[in-house]
């Protein structure tokens, strides 16, 4: 543990470090050719370079030394943070539903990583009680740590080891479940689940924080909040993310987990249901129903856990120009399943076509989805999607492309027959493909224009 | 039954006791009794043409109602890097205080809303806080990084503020001395607040954002007056940069003060140099008053550790209350409660500031901490809002008082009332402490109230958002070509000229001196001369005519330079500059037309004098030496203006 001494610097500054004995978190007094310094040293992110050493100085700010300047450097003291998010147990009450939180990683409650400069995740009951006590009042809850990694890291192998979890939980009798995930792959690991998990008698929520808890302004509590009461109360027994629904602190939005997607990089609201309206909005007190259809919550345990993944399934995303050979190499290494993501109603240029034809031959699973998001495959309107039919694309309906990708991966875990495929693929499951596009479930509002600028002065966006 | 205290008596006795003298009347005896101590932070904004974090246009603002959408927060205090929660934050999120932010599309993006990570510093403003850290003598960082400061009032949406040290350890040298300087950060402004009504609190987006730098001393004046001449320092040594924004708001100050024995209380946002003095020798004497009142307290209450409250609501019939405002409140359907302070009597009405007693003290964190808007309180003890005797014997009777208890009633809605008995008590245990730490809003009468507990180091943060910036040597010495001259230089310059010592402000205030100087230099007018035209009629001017929004004090130079070329008196400059004030894109032939001036030369215009002191005889003014050249002066002034020198016109008529 030598090392620790000197956190995350190397190089120059850790030999300058070294040379004057001066520890990180130890009270350092250092001479510069630009005046005196005074303060504690911390630690310096890994990434960042070695020519600088930060103090904390006295007014709590922080403020980077450039060693090439610094003249004499002395420790007069040493104390260490203790940073911790205060720990209470969290308080039992009758009559409270329980519920299990399972963390992946992500940054619903966290803290600071002195390594990255980046934020941890706090995930103890204990500790959210101490971030949330709010919670106690919703709840009681249970936590265990499935894994921890970064969302953008999550991936096959996850999903099941949660599917898994999830079913034990489910035998246990637990009343609910929520998933504290990063948001960038949300959207991902709520389909992987809601076909690997199938039939499940309670609400399983995902949930994510935009702002990570380590700002008064973040959108982890009120999410963690509205999670835990949908999981705990809510009679909508299926596989959801809950998000913020506007930007501002109002309401959160329950969304199926094959229909919703991460629609903007930053925003608090990034999450949408995409051709369909959410399930319900949902606030501290109570959940409002949106779709009239749902799976009820129920008292019996049949859940049936599905943990299946081939990693041979692929995304081809078109575009104009695009040549065969993009096409040849994912075959050529040995791609099974390949969901193209198509123009307009479904298609991609002629210059493919032999590239299609000799996968078709190769036997690789080819399914149609769209760039625009919104909307149906249509392959009959054009000779395109009518060619591109004939030579073994089969149009996936209005599922989502990514959605497409994890149920293609999850199918030929199970069987590589073509036609026991196509019938699991495009057999709706919770929605994953609708028979109907409501009129209010394409709403994709053009700021500037008069009722648009009229409806967002008066309802907070 | 408790003792019944005269409250304007018991005023005007404790005011007394504690040695209050007016701030006119003060001498530095007195602030060396009380230990007066007072260190400043200045903030000031820059004049960049965007924003610090994000490429939204900075120095545009908007009308209250001038907004295109509404976004909701509420803040949560959240652990600092060391693992601390700052006090501030815990009593703010008691409030419960719902934040609505009216943005307008063309000053707000997403970042302000907090739903865009922030973009790379504004280069422009780095630059200025750097050339200002230079200039206050700073030692300059080599990396500068980005800090969040906890700000729970919800002034900034993300419930912090972004700010970075520039420098550290500075000094400015004042008339008699010198004050140290803690340091210079460069941080974004926060929001302006539309209102704070109840549990809502509403905010514009339009400055928040701009970028702003506070500079901060250590507390090394001694008076109010030094105060007020370090703030102006730094804040003309800001002017002198010429790249900082002036006008209403453009430069705000918060002020520490403490007495001996007291603790660091902080004015927040004094708007006025000028309400310095008064603001810091009132604050310095509401502590010295608080440690009376600790005195007091230690006398009446044997075990403070153990000292509580009570409370008990009552209805206003239940002890015959006749208050209009009470009994109204209490048809809308809020809570009236008694309390009970053992031990308190004279204590409510023990002086804190003029016109202000302790019983203010608890009702301004009632509004702040507790939401009840005020009046909120009356006590047989209060100033305003008095209970009649009856009505205080009966309150005494329904709360089992005894003789040394004082007591008084307060009136609000129900979901308020925990947190105001809370907000009451912690407030008296704080007086058997002393002086409570923190921060209070100022008012021109140079009285101030409670806004907040002062925040700590705790409340600090890093950005995890952005990247520390390096500065190198090199960098840093290209940017000290630019810098300006010290303001103490400037100020020995201009006695150097023999400019008026009143004009010194104005000048500096308006960074006017460099024009003097160039002027003085290039065209050789006398600096003294410009010195007065500038910090006497110039003032004048301004504060008599509506100024142009085209007016550049650059168009004094040119106009020097014109009468220089057209060989006519700069006498005439104060006749033109009013109309250049309002007309600054006028040919200064025209301002010339329009004051009817007409080109002469010395010979034409002294040629009427003879013939001048004649008429002087027709009129039937006393025959002194005096008069004549006066009245004649009178009737040649106008045209000599800008031909003849006046000084030299009236030699001209005396020699005649
Ligand atoms: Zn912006």
């Amino acid at each position: 543990m030598k090392d620790d001494l000197f956190q995350g610097y190397k190089g120059k500054a850790l030999e300058l470090l070294k040379k004057y004995n001066v520890r990180v978190w130890g009270q350092a007094m250092i001479d510069t050719t630009r005046g005196q310094f005074n303060g504690t040293v911390l630690p310096r992110a890994e990434n960042d370079d070695d020519q600088h050493i930060v103090l904390k100085i006295e007014t709590g700010y922080n403020v980077g030394v450039d060693i090439s300047t610094i003249t004499e450097m002395k420790e007069t003291g040493f104390k260490k943070a203790n940073y911790k998010i205060p720990e209470k147990d969290f308080p039992y009450t009758e009559n409270l539903p329980s519920v299990k939180l399972f963390g992946t990683g992500g940054t619903i409650a966290s803290r600071l990583d002195y390594r990255t400069g980046a934020v941890i995740p706090a995930f103890s009951p204990g500790e959210l009680y101490g971030a949330v006590p709010e919670l106690a009042d919703i709840c009681n809850l249970t936590t265990e740590k499935v894994f921890a990694v970064f969302s953008e890291n999550m991936g096959p192998e996850q999903y099941k080891k949660l599917a898994i979890a999830i079913g034990k939980e489910i035998e246990n009798g637990i009343e609910g479940i929520v998933i504290g995930h990063g948001t960038d792959t949300l959207h991902h690991t709520s389909a992987a689940l809601t076909y690997m998990v199938q039939n499940s008698p309670v609400p399983i929520v995902l949930v994510g924080s935009q702002r990570s808890s380590d700002r008064p302004s973040s959108d982890a509590a009120l999410n963690l909040m509205h999670a835990m009461h949908a999981a705990g109360h809510s009679d909508i027994a299926e596989v959801m993310v809950c998000m913020f629904g506007p930007t501002s602190d109002e309401f959160g939005l329950l969304h199926k987990g094959t229909r919703v997607r991460k629609m903007h990089s930053s925003y608090r609201s990034t999450f949408r249901t995409i051709g369909d309206t959410p399930l319900a909005t949902i606030d501290r007190k109570k959940i409002t129903p949106i779709k009239k259809n749902y799976n009820p919550r129920r008292k019996d345990r049949n859940v049936t856990i599905k943990p299946y993944f081939s990693d041979k399934v692929t995304m081809m995303y078109y575009y104009p120009g695009m040549k065969p050979d993009t096409l040849d190499a994912l075959v050529d290494n040995g791609y099974k399943g390949i969901v193209i993501v198509g123009t307009g109603l479904g298609h991609v240029n002629k210059e493919l076509y032999p590239a299609i034809k000799r996968a078709a031959a190769k036997g690789v699973h080819m399914y149609m989805t769209l760039q625009t998001i919104w909307g149906y495959v249509h392959m009959f309107v054009y000779d395109t999607g009518r060619d591109l039919m004939a030579m073994g694309i089969v149009p996936a309906g209005n599922m989502l492309p990514e959605v497409a990708f994890i149920k293609l991966g999850w199918v030929l875990g199970q069987t590589d027959d073509p036609e026991e495929v196509k019938e699991l693929m495009l057999t709706p499951i919770n929605d994953d493909i609708t028979k109907r596009e409501p009129y209010n479930g394409y709403l994709v509002y053009q700021g500037g224009i008069p009722e648009v600028e009229e409806f967002i002065r008066k309802v907070h966006k | 039954m408790s003792k019944s205290i005269d409250s304007r008596k018991n005023y005007e006795k404790t005011k007394k006791e504690i040695g209050y003298v007016a701030r006119k009347d003060a001498t530095q005896k007195d602030y060396d009794r009380i230990g007066f101590m007072s260190g400043l932070e200045v903030h000031q904004q820059l004049n960049t043409k965007e924003k610090l974090f994000c490429r939204c246009p900075a120095g545009v603002f908007h009308e209250n109602d001038d907004y295109d959408a509404e976004v909701i927060r509420h803040m949560r205090p959240t652990l600092s890097e060391l693992g601390e929660y700052d006090g501030t934050a815990l009593m703010e999120f008691k409030t419960r205080k719902e934040i609505i932010y009216k943005i307008n599309n063309e000053t707000a993006c997403t970042y302000e809303v907090d739903d865009t990570p922030p973009f790379k510093i504004d280069k422009e403003a780095l630059e200025i806080a750097i050339e200002i850290s230079l200039l206050s003598k700073l030692n300059i960082v080599g990396e500068v990084h980005i800090t969040r400061k906890q700000y729970l009032d919800g002034s900034i949406p993300t419930g912090f503020q972004r700010t970075a040290i520039i420098g550290v350890e500075g000094e400015i040298q004042l008339k008699n001395k010198k004050i140290r300087l803690i340091q210079l950060s460069l941080e974004e402004d926060s929001c302006r607040e539309i209102s704070d009504i109840g549990h809502t609190r509403v905010y514009k987006t339009d400055r928040l954002g701009m970028p702003l730098i506070e500079t901060v001393t250590y507390p090394e004046f001694v008076n109010p007056d030094e105060v007020m001449e370090g703030c102006n320092y730094i804040r003309f040594l800001n002017r002198s940069t010429d790249k900082v924004r002036t006008g209403i708001g453009a430069g705000r100050q918060d002020v520490n003060v403490s007495c001996k024995g007291g603790t660091r209380v902080e004015i927040k946002g004094v708007a006025h140099t000028k309400w310095i003095p008064e603001l810091t020798h009132n604050e310095c004497f509401r502590q010295w008053a608080l440690l009376n009142v600790r005195k007091k307290l230690k006398e009446s209450v044997s075990n403070s550790k153990k000292w509580k409250i009570s409370s008990k609501e009552i209805t206003c019939a239940e002890i015959g209350l006749k208050n209009k405002i009470v009994i109204e409140a209490e048809n809308n359907g809020e809570k009236v409660v008694a309390v009970n302070l053992p031990g308190f009597n004279g204590i409510l009405s023990h002086f804190t500031q003029p016109g202000k007693i302790f019983l203010d003290e608890i009702s301004d964190r009632l509004k702040v901490i507790a939401c009840i808007e005020k009046p909120n309180i009356a006590s047989f003890e209060a100033l305003e809002n008095k209970l009649s005797k009856s009505e205080s014997e009966k309150l005494a009777e329904v709360l089992k008082a005894k003789e040394k208890d004082a007591q008084f009633i307060f009136w609000g809605p129900e979901d308020d009332i925990k947190t105001a008995l809370e907000t009451i008590e912690e407030r008296c245990i704080m007086a058997f402490e002393g002086v409570p730490n923190e921060t209070r809003k100022s008012f021109a009468d140079g009285s101030t109230i409670f806004e907040r507990v002062l925040p700590g180091a705790d409340r600090m943060y890093p950005d995890t958002d952005s990247a520390p910036i390096p500065l190198q040597n090199s960098y840093i010495e290209s940017l000290k070509k630019d810098i300006p001259m010290d303001v103490i230089d400037r100020m020995e310059q201009m006695k150097k000229w023999g400019i008026p010592e009143d004009t010194f402000t104005y000048l500096l205030k308006n960074n006017l001196v460099p024009l003097i100087e160039r002027i003085n230099k290039e065209l050789k007018v006398d600096a003294k001369f410009l010195g007065t035209i500038l910090g006497h009629r110039l003032k004048y001017i301004e504060g008599h005519y509506n100024k142009s929004v085209d007016f550049d004090y650059k168009i004094i130079y040119a106009l020097f330079k014109y009468l220089k070329s057209q060989k006519l008196d700069f006498g005439i400059a104060r006749e033109m500059l009013p109309i250049l004030y309002q007309h600054p894109k006028m040919e200064f032939e025209s301002v010339l037309t329009s004051l009817k001036f007409k080109k002469r030369n010395k010979e034409e215009l002294t040629a009427p004098i003879g013939f001048l002191k004649e008429k002087f005889k027709e009129t039937g003014k006393k025959k002194t030496k005096e008069n004549e050249i006066n009245w004649v002066m009178g009737e040649l002034r106008k045209q000599a203006v800008g031909n003849l020198d006046l000084k030299d016109l009236r030699k001209q008529i005396e020699n005649n």
